[in-house]
């Protein structure tokens, strides 16, 4: 072994050469950020995707890695939200029952949840003067990252930053869920599950799953159709609103 | 899970190619996820290849987002500006839309005899 191979920057220089390198860099960040979730008991705030996030940034920044190096072996990974978003239907088709049951319910709840959420973002976002682009990363923020990335990109947000204002919203979701729900005196599983699973998506339903399996069926069905409205109405609603 | 995998990525080409023709502002893999659930709730059955995959791929969903969400290196500057208002607006969006959708949901099922 020469002295060379031994000289960390350079050994660090042939790392980040290899794709291969970046993905697995991916793959152990998140199973690091999963076993810290686990340690906590799966508290909201101890969120893997975030502490994955945290580490494979401070990574890049402290090695001076650019994302679009990076990118070139994560990719791998990032090329499956398009069929995770397709297999979304699963947990439609799964719960077709509790909307042949409750449709009236259901649908008014979707829509005016869907309407309220892009909405009173818009407006807050607006009455607290943040720049367009913001705007736009911001408004599809309740629906799952898998979506939401994909309309940020449609309509001029930033993908990466609408991640993570989706991660941070689930985050809110979940923390305030029960004692706004309690506040509010709404007992109906179905309810409070639905609620949750339409403003803060699958950090909200793996919330709901925790405390009550019916408001975790509601919260799926919820974030799920959730997705699909969000994806047309959020065009709309920047249309009229610029 | 291969034959899955298949459909699933086939569904969103499908969708893509939808999207591009018709000029529609709505992602491709959305458009593959309503014709999934469409075909599913026509024919009232969803092909098991799709189940296996579909699960296998939402089982780990959220790792996905790591990818993408570390580009937030790049906007440091605008998350230092913009940071804290951006809190105020998810914290305040999120609580309105949680009550009013659970305040909707419970006027309209409260007749139905299923509210326990």
């Amino acid at each position: 072994m020469t002295l060379r191979s031994l000289d960390p920057s350079a050994f660090w220089i042939y790392l980040a050469e290899q794709p291969l390198f970046f993905l697995a860099i991916t793959l152990a960040a998140y199973l690091v950020g999963d076993r810290i979730a686990a340690a906590t008991g799966r508290h909201p705030l101890a969120n893997p995707v975030l502490i994955a996030i945290l580490l494979v940034g401070t990574a890049l920044l402290v090695s001076g890695t650019s994302h679009a190096r990076y990118f070139e072996g994560a990719r791998f990974v990032h090329v499956l939200l398009g069929p995770a978003t397709v297999a979304l239907a699963l947990p439609i088709w799964r719960n077709r029952a509790l909307i042949a049951r409750h449709w009236r319910a259901i649908g008014a709840a979707l829509g005016i949840g869907a309407l309220v959420g892009i909405g009173s973002t818009l407006i807050l976002a607006r009455l607290l003067g943040l720049s367009g682009a913001t705007l736009a990363s911001l408004a599809p923020k309740s629906v799952t990252a898998a979506i939401a990335m994909g309309i940020a990109e449609q309509v001029g947000g930033t993908p990466p930053l609408t991640a993570v204002l989706v991660i941070a919203t689930g985050i809110l979701g979940a923390v305030m869920v029960t004692p706004l729900m309690n506040l509010l005196r709404i007992r109906d599983y179905a309810a409070r599950g639905f609620a949750v699973g339409i403003a803060a998506h699958g950090i909200g339903t793996a919330r709901a799953l925790q405390v009550n399996e019916k408001a975790g069926a509601y919260a799926a069905l919820g974030m799920a159709l959730n997705g699909l409205v969000t994806a047309i109405l959020v065009p709309l609603l920047l249309f009229l609103f610029r | 899970m291969l034959e899955g995998l298949t459909i699933l990525i086939f569904l969103q080409f499908t969708g893509e190619l939808i999207a591009g023709v018709t000029r529609l502002p709505i992602p491709g893999p959305v458009i593959g996820l309503a014709l999934l659930a469409g075909f599913a709730l026509w024919r009232g059955r969803m092909p098991e290849p799709v189940v296996i995959a579909g699960d296998a791929i939402l089982r780990h969903l959220s790792l996905l987002f790591v990818p993408a969400g570390v580009g937030l290196i790049a906007f440091g500057d605008r998350l230092a500006r913009e940071g804290l208002l951006i809190v105020i607006v998810l914290v305040l969006s999120t609580a309105i839309t949680m009550a009013v959708t659970a305040l909707v949901f419970r006027a309209l099922t409260r007749d139905d005899g299923d509210s326990a």
